[in-house]
C-alpha cells in the first residue's frame, strides 16, 4: 500500500478509522485543536463530549469492558491529561484496554513550563502499560498502531500517546502497517505443554479441588468463559469467581459457589481454605481475595494460569505456573483431560460436595426484609428479578452497594458486569454506564450506586442526556459513605468521622435539572413500582432508593484474618474483634 | 514458609534505546519499593539502538523473581538476565579516587595504590587521583584505606557485569 501525505491531525483520524475505532470519548482544549478540527471534517468517528476528562476514561472503560474492544479517549494537555490520571490508573489495575491521546504543547516549548504544559509521559508512566511522546509526525501513524497493539494484546491496559501541537499541524506520510509485531514486546499466549499436562494430572488426582477464576477469563474473550465453563462442568469441580470475574462462569449453575474474598460467600472461602488443589485462572491472588497470607489455603497445591508472568508468585507461591492466555491454556486442558480419559475421584468429590453443601446451608447472604425500611440487598434482588429477562448491563460505584450488587445480582455471561475492582474508584459507575449504553443503545444499563459516589461524577449525566444514553442510576441511598462507616463501626469504636453524607441534594430534582427523570422509593412497598417505572422510562433515570442506613455487608473477612475466620453477621462483630495487625491493613 | 533471606543479584537488562526507558526502569524500582544498590547504563549495539542496564539489587528470592518479571513486562525491554543465577560472571567497577595528602601520607597512598594496582591518573603537589578497577569490595577496601590518609573524594561508575563463556546476548 502506498503511503499518503497528510497532517498529523489527519493521521490521527485516519489511523483510528483504520484501527476500527467507532467512538472517541473526549474533551477539547488548545493543545488538541487541530485534531478537533480534523474530527469536524469527517464522519467516520463519533465523538462523545464528556463533562470532565475523568469521565471520558471511565466511559471508555465501560465501552471497552462491555464490548471487548479498545476504548479511546482524547483530551487536551495539562489539566486535560491530569484529569485523566485516575481513569488510567483504574484501567491499569483492572486490565482494561484503553488508548488515551493527550495534546501537548509544541515540541519547542516542552520543558518550558508553557501554558497548560505538564510532563504527561512522566506523570502517566507508572499508571499506564506504556506511553509515547510523538515528536516527529513521520512516527505518528506507526506509534498509534503500536499503541493499540500494546493496549489490546497480552494483559490489556491503558496506553497514552502524547501529541505535541506542532506534530498535529505538521505534514507527514501515513501508511497502515502490515503487521503488528513488536521488536521487544511479545506476549506469550500458548502455555507450556508439559506444565499444562502436569496441571491436568494434579487436578485429576485432587480430592478437594476448587477452580478460582478472575477477570483474566473475561479478558480472554467469550472463548475463555466457554472453555472455563466446559472444564468446570466436565470435571464436576466447584468454581468460585473474583469480583472482576463475575459472569465468567454462570452464576445460576449449581457448581458455582459465589464470589470469594473479603465479602465473598462462606462456602467459597471455606472451600478455598480447605481445598487440596486450587486451579487459579486469570486471577492474581489479590489481598482482597487471600485474606491473611500465611493462612491462605494451607493444604492446597496451586496451579496458576496467567498471561502476565509478574502475576505469578507475586503474593502466593504456586506449584505449577502456566504463562499463557486463559482460552489457549484451557483449550489444551480440556483436550488433555479428554484424551487421557481423566475422571474425577468420584468418592472424594462426593464427600467434598457434601461439605460444601453444609457450608451452603449457612445461607451466608441471608437478610431480613421486614417492615417499611428497604434493605439494600432486597432492592438489588428486586432489581434483578425485574431485569433478568432482558439484556442488562450493570456498572457500579464503590462501597457497600458495590459488594451487595456482587453478592445479590447474579450474572450468567461475561462482559455484563463493570465495576472498579483494583483501584476502587468512586465515580466510576456513572460514566462507565454512559460508555456501556453508547455501545449497546438498546440494552438496559444500570449503575448500582451509592449516594456519595454518585456525587463524584454526576456531571456525566449531562453527557448521557446529550447523546440520549438512557442510563439508570440506581442509588442505594443510605446517607452514609456506608463502606467507610462500616469499617469505623468495626475498627474505630463507632466514631463516624466525616462519613455522614451531609447536605445531600434532592436526587429527584437533581435528575430533573439535567433533563432526566427522578424517582424515589422511601418504603418497601414502593420499590417494585419505582423499579418498573425506571426500566420502562425512555430517558435517563436517577432512582433514589432510600435504604436502611445501618446495614453492613456480610459475610466479611476482616483485614488480617483467614478465610475460615469470617464474620457472618452483626452477632459476630463483637465476638471476633479485629486484630491489631489487621487494623493497619486497608 | 518462604525463604526470607536477602540475596544480592546482578541483573543485566537489554532495552530499546528510546527516551524515557531509564526512567521506566528506575521508576519501577522506586514505585514498587525495590532496592537499587548500583545501576549503570550505556548503549552497547553498533547502531546505538540497544542499551544495556546493569543493576545490582537485593531482596528475598520471591522479590528478586518479581523484579525480573516486572522488568521483563516493560514494553521496551527485550531481555532480562539474572547473572547471579545463570552461572559464572565477571563483575567490575571503576572508581576515580582523589586523595589530598602531603608528606608521609602522600607516599603511603602511593604504596597502597600499588598493592591495589590502582594507577595514578592525575597528580598535583598535594593530591593524587587514582583509577582503580575491580569488584565493589575491592574498591570499598581501597577507599577505606585512603580515607585514613587525608581528604578523599570518590566517583564510582557502578557495576558492569557479563557472563563467562562463549554465549553472546
Ligand atoms: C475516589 C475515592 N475516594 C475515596 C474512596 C474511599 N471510599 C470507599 S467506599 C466509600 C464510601 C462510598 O459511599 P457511597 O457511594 O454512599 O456507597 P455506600 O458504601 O454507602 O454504599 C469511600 C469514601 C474511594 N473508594 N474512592
Ligand atoms: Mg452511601
Amino acid at each position: 500500500m502506498a503511503s499518503e501525505r497528510m497532517t498529523g491531525a489527519e493521521i490521527v483520524i485516519k489511523a483510528l478509522v483504520d484501527l476500527g475505532v467507532e467512538v472517541v470519548f473526549g474533551y477539547p482544549g488548545g493543545a488538541v485543536l487541530p485534531i478537533y478540527d480534523a474530527l469536524f471534517k469527517q464522519n467516520r468517528l463519533r465523538h462523545i463530549l464528556v463533562r470532565q476528562e475523568g469521565g471520558a476514561v471511565h466511559a471508555a472503560e465501560g465501552y471497552a469492558r462491555s464490548t471487548g474492544k479498545i476504548g479511546v479517549v482524547l483530551v487536551t494537555s495539562g489539566p486535560g491529561a491530569t484529569n485523566a490520571v485516575t481513569g488510567l490508573t483504574d484501567a491499569l489495575m483492572d486490565s482494561v484496554p484503553v488508548v488515551c491521546l493527550t495534546g501537548q504543547v509544541p515540541t519547542h516549548l516542552i520543558g518550558n513550563d508553557a501554558f497548560q504544559e505538564c510532563d504527561t509521559t512522566g506523570i502517566t508512566r507508572p499508571c499506564t502499560k506504556h506511553n509515547y511522546l510523538v515528536k516527529d509526525v513521520q512516527d505518528l501513524g506507526k506509534t498509534l498502531h503500536e499503541a493499540f497493539y500494546v493496549a489490546g494484546s497480552g494483559r490489556p491496559g491503558p496506553v497514552v500517546v502524547d501529541l505535541p501541537k506542532d506534530v498535529q499541524f505538521a505534514e507527514g506520510d501515513y501508511e497502515a502497517p502490515q503487521s503488528a509485531a513488536h521488536k521487544t514486546y511479545k506476549p506469550r499466549v500458548k502455555g507450556d505443554p508439559s506444565a499444562i499436562e502436569q496441571a491436568v494430572s494434579l487436578l485429576a488426582s485432587a480430592k478437594r479441588p476448587i477452580v478460582y477464576a478472575g477477570g483474566g477469563v473475561v479478558n480472554s474473550g467469550d472463548k475463555g468463559s466457554q472453555l472455563l465453563t466446559q472444564f468446570v462442568r466436565m470435571t464436576g469441580y466447584p468454581c468460585t469467581l473474583t469480583l472482576m470475574g463475575l459472569g465468567a462462569y454462570p452464576a445460576s449453575d449449581n457448581q458455582f459457589l459465589g464470589m470469594l474474598g473479603m465479602h465473598g460467600t462462606y462456602e467459597a472461602n471455606m472451600a478455598m481454605h480447605d481445598s487440596d488443589v486450587i486451579l487459579c485462572v486469570g486471577a492474581r491472588f489479590d489481598d482482597r481475595v487471600t485474606g491473611r497470607l500465611d493462612a491462605f489455603a494451607p493444604d492446597a497445591k496451586k496451579i496458576h494460569i496467567d498471561i502476565d508472568p509478574s502475576s505469578i508468585n507475586k503474593n502466593v507461591r504456586v506449584d505449577i505456573p502456566i504463562i499463557g492466555d486463559v482460552a489457549h491454556v484451557l483449550e489444551d486442558m480440556v483436550k488433555i483431560w479428554k484424551s487421557k480419559q481423566h475422571r474425577a475421584d468420584g468418592k472424594a468429590l462426593d464427600a467434598w460436595w457434601d461439605r460444601i453443601t453444609e457450608w451452603r446451608a449457612v445461607n451466608c447472604l441471608k437478610f431480613k426484609q421486614a417492615g417499611d425500611i428497604i434493605k439494600p440487598q432486597h432492592a438489588i434482588r428486586r432489581l434483578y428479578e425485574a431485569t433478568k429477562d432482558r439484556e442488562t448491563y450493570i456498572t457500579t460505584e464503590v462501597g457497600q452497594h458495590q459488594m451487595w450488587a456482587a453478592q445479590h445480582f447474579p450474572f450468567d455471561r461475561p462482559n455484563h458486569w463493570m465495576t472498579s475492582g483494583g483501584l476502587g474508584t468512586m465515580g466510576y459507575g456513572l460514566p462507565a454506564a454512559v460508555g456501556v449504553q453508547l455501545a449497546h443503545p438498546d440494552a438496559l444499563v444500570v449503575d448500582i450506586a451509592g449516594e456519595a459516589s454518585t456525587m463524584m461524577n454526576i456531571q456525566e449525566l449531562s453527557t448521557a442526556m446529550q447523546y440520549r444514553a438512557k442510563i439508570k442510576v440506581f442509588i442505594l441511598n443510605n446517607e452514609y459513605m456506608g463502606m467507610v462507616r462500616q469499617w469505623q463501626e468495626l475498627l474505630h469504636g463507632g466514631r463516624y468521622s466525616e462519613t455522614y453524607s451531609e447536605a445531600l441534594p434532592d436526587f429527584v430534582k437533581l435528575a430533573e435539572a439535567f433533563g432526566a427523570v427522578g424517582l424515589r422509593a422511601e418504603k418497601a412497598d414502593q420499590l417494585d413500582d419505582v423499579i418498573a417505572e425506571m426500566i420502562a422510562c425512555d430517558n435517563a433515570v436517577v432512582a433514589d432508593i432510600c435504604v436502611d442506613p445501618a446495614e453492613n455487608v456480610f459475610p466479611m473477612i476482616p483485614s488480617g484474618a483467614a478465610h475460615n475466620d469470617m464474620l457472618l453477621g452483626p452477632e459476630d462483630e463483637k465476638a471476633k474483634p479485629v486484630s491489631e495487625d489487621g487494623m493497619v491493613l486497608v | 514458609m518462604e525463604n526470607q533471606e536477602i540475596e544480592t543479584h546482578t541483573i543485566a537488562v537489554l532495552v530499546d534505546n528510546e527516551p524515557g526507558v531509564l526512567a521506566r526502569v528506575v521508576g519501577l524500582f522506586s514505585g514498587r519499593g525495590y532496592n537499587i544498590e548500583s545501576l549503570t547504563v550505556s548503549t552497547v549495539s553498533e547502531d546505538k539502538t540497544v542499551s544495556r542496564i546493569s543493576i545490582v539489587t537485593s531482596g528475598t528470592p520471591m522479590i528478586i523473581e518479581q523484579i525480573k518479571a516486572q522488568l521483563d513486562r516493560l514494553v521496551p525491554v527485550s531481555a532480562v538476565h539474572d547473572l547471579t543465577e545463570e552461572g559464572a560472571y565477571i563483575e567490575r567497577e571503576v572508581a576515580l579516587i582523589k586523595v589530598a595528602a602531603k608528606g608521609p601520607e602522600r607516599r603511603e597512598s602511593l604504596r597502597i595504590a600499588d598493592i591495589f594496582r590502582a594507577r595514578v591518573a592525575d597528580t598535583t603537589v598535594d593530591s593524587f587521583v587514582f583509577v582503580v578497577t575491580g569488584t565493589q569490595e575491592k574498591i570499598d577496601a581501597f577507599t577505606e584505606l585512603m580515607r585514613a590518609l587525608g581528604g578523599v573524594e570518590v566517583s564510582r561508575s557502578g557495576v558492569v557485569a557479563i557472563a563467562r563463556g562463549s554465549e553472546v546476548l
